[in-house]
């Protein structure tokens, strides 16, 4: 098992690498002076901060010595300044962080939840009328815009009902502590996370049910029959156990659409993590910044690839060695 | 062909699939007939609510633009950035899935950790730092999305070429001779392409739903009117104008819910053997 751990820690440090080599030569693609792009749009920048750029990543050496400086850079945890926000990139972004990974996290929870349930639920009613509505509300929502649902929850639930707050992380100037302000964050949290997890969830309703209803073809259900078990039993045993095993692998693919997707609904719901700040450093063309939310975007999702392989083969006993 | 309709139309969900589709095609095509004034200029005062006006029936936006116009302008650029963008995605794919499957070994050891690579860095934040970084017009949208669409495809094919490669028929056709190129292009590919179709149709999806993201967040091409664009610019006056985002988004949804039921009924009726599997 540390064996394996190892491994998959040292794959995930070799695409790490390859993204900062990505994102270093990306800089040098863009149109214009390396330098001016790190500043953010040419010409906001003052002479004496790209002056000083240009020393620091030695814009005036080989390209790849440039390279060996960026990426030292990088693994010491330097993603440069935000000249824009006058901070460092790196604290920007621990800055923000938290509730990024609070609304993730939550999103995933929600949607595996509430996607399996009622995946399971249509798989044991195949061909009536709720699976019918399962099955084509997972249609609906696997094709909605996420930023568009986004939207019309607030205009729902905020506006019209007004039974949600519909933006930001809690109620300014509350000052709420302990767990009323737990509470007023939850409420939050709400029409956010569950706006980000609809398209998985739609994507966890489809993959339950067929899975639910292949397995309950395979002969080791019909002998759990003829023995006489149960029908709730092999349902929960039988069944299901089995039909999880390919949604936790999309669990994993959930990670990069979650990271992505929480640019588009903090963005809409003025949530303060690091996507909200992608759509900052776009809007002022913060390249260095949004280098940097990128790079640590893809290192959460590495780690949580990581997470789910150990899972994985906590959950499946018959792999051993991947 | 008549083999495959029937199939086909055998799925109900597809065949509606098909009719929004058309729909949305023709309005993207005849978009400069039903409106000749450019979707950007200004016709009546701002925000005029829908119905007001018998001509403007979706009303107007912020900035007095006539919203009906801009959707029908809007669908010229889901259309062609979602099938453009899937071609180039496929040629990137096709190749590189192709060339894994056929000589295993290092090369599909070293093609499978690159398309590893675009996998697992997140696609959409990809996505977004490429369009900001290269200027957002049409062109970089599409490379875009084509970059960091390409990977499921690779997968597919490769996958397909390497149960295809040792059937007897590409045997006989590596002893008669053939080159490896023309083995590929004539005996294997042409047998991988069932499927590619179908997941074709879904990229097309997919694509239209990361270009409307796209200009939702302002990296849309500025000289094209396009729906996520249209929803990015109401987003701050959703309160006064609900009609700003709501048309646009529906539009987004159905011609993506259309695709996929299309998608779905594609595969009823080139892989009917796997189709009815779980059903």
């Amino acid at each position: 098992m540390l064996r394996f751990i190892l491994m998959r820690l040292g794959k995930a440090a070799i695409i790490l690498i390859a993204i900062m080599t990505l994102n270093f030569f990306l800089i040098h693609a863009a149109p214009g002076d390396p330098a001016a792009v790190m500043a953010g749009e040419a010409g906001a920048a003052d002479a004496k901060f790209i002056a000083q750029l240009r020393e620091q990543f030695g814009l005036d050496k080989p390209l790849l010595v440039q390279l060996g400086i960026y990426l030292k850079g990088v693994l010491q945890f330097d993603l440069g300044f935000s000249y824009r926000q006058q901070m460092p990139v790196s604290q920007l972004i621990l800055d923000r962080l938290p509730a990024t990974l609070l609304l993730t996290m939550t999103a995933f929870v929600i949607s595996l939840l509430l996607g399996t349930m009622a995946g399971v639920l249509a798989s044991a009613r195949v061909g009536k009328w709720s699976d019918t509505a399962i099955s084509s509300l997972a249609l609906l929502f696997y094709a909605t815009p996420l930023y568009w649902a986004a939207l019309m929850a607030v205009l729902l639930f905020s506006v019209y009902f007004n039974w949600l707050p519909g933006f930001g992380y809690e109620t300014v100037g509350a000052n709420y502590t302990g767990l009323a302000r737990a509470l007023d964050i939850g409420r939050h949290l709400i029409l956010p996370a569950t706006t980000l997890g609809l398209f998985f969830m739609a994507v966890y309703m489809r993959m339950t049910r067929a899975s639910m209803l292949e397995v309950s073809q395979l002969d080791f259900v019909k002998t759990a029959r003829a023995k006489g078990l149960k029908s709730s039993i092999i349902q929960r045993r039988h069944i299901f156990r089995n039909a999880m095993l390919p949604v936790v692998t999309l669990a994993g693919l959930q990670a990069g659409q979650l990271v992505g997707g929480a640019v588009l609904t903090e963005t809409v719901f003025a949530w303060p993590g690091i996507g909200r700040l992608m759509f900052e450093a776009l809007a002022q063309r913060d390249y260095n910044l949004l280098l940097g939310v990128f790079f640590v975007s893809a290192a959460m999702v590495l780690l949580f690839n990581l997470i789910t392989d150990i899972l994985y083969r906590f959950v499946d006993p018959r792999i051993r060695v991947a | 062909m008549a083999d495959f309709w029937k199939r086909f139309s055998r799925n109900r969900g597809a065949v509606i699939g098909i009719i929004i589709l058309a729909i949305v095609v023709l309005v993207a095509v005849l978009a400069p007939l039903l409106f000749p004034q450019s979707p950007w200029r200004m016709v009546q005062r701002p925000f005029l609510p829908p119905l007001a006006m018998e001509q403007y029936p979706l009303g107007t936006d912020a900035l007095g633009r006539n919203v009906i116009s801009g959707l029908a302008y809007g669908a010229q650029v889901s259309l062609l950035v979602g099938l453009v963008s899937t071609v180039a995605a496929l040629l990137i794919g096709i190749p590189i899935g192709a060339l894994a499957g056929y000589f295993g070994g290092w090369v599909d050891d070293a093609l499978m950790r690159f398309t590893e690579f675009f996998q697992t860095v997140p696609s959409f934040a990809l996505a977004i730092v490429l369009v900001a970084i290269f200027e957002p017009s049409i062109q970089s949208i599409i490379a875009a999305i084509a970059i960091v669409s390409w990977p499921p495809v690779a997968r597919l094919v490769r996958g397909e070429v390497m149960s295809l490669r040792s059937r007897e028929y590409v045997e006989a056709a590596i002893l008669s001779g053939q080159t490896n190129l023309t083995i590929i292009l004539r005996q294997v590919l042409p047998n991988t392409l069932s499927p590619i179709i179908v997941l074709a149709s879904l990229m097309v999806a997919t694509a239209i739903l990361l270009e409307s993201s796209l200009s939702f967040l302002g990296l849309g091409d500025p000289n094209m009117m396009s729906w996520g664009y249209m929803i990015g610019a109401a987003r701050t006056v959703i309160r006064q104008a609900w009609w700003l985002s709501f048309f646009p988004g529906v539009a987004i949804l159905l011609t993506v819910l259309a695709l996929n039921l299309i998608g779905e009924g594609l595969n009823d009726a080139l892989n009917p053997r796997l189709a009815r599997r779980g059903k």
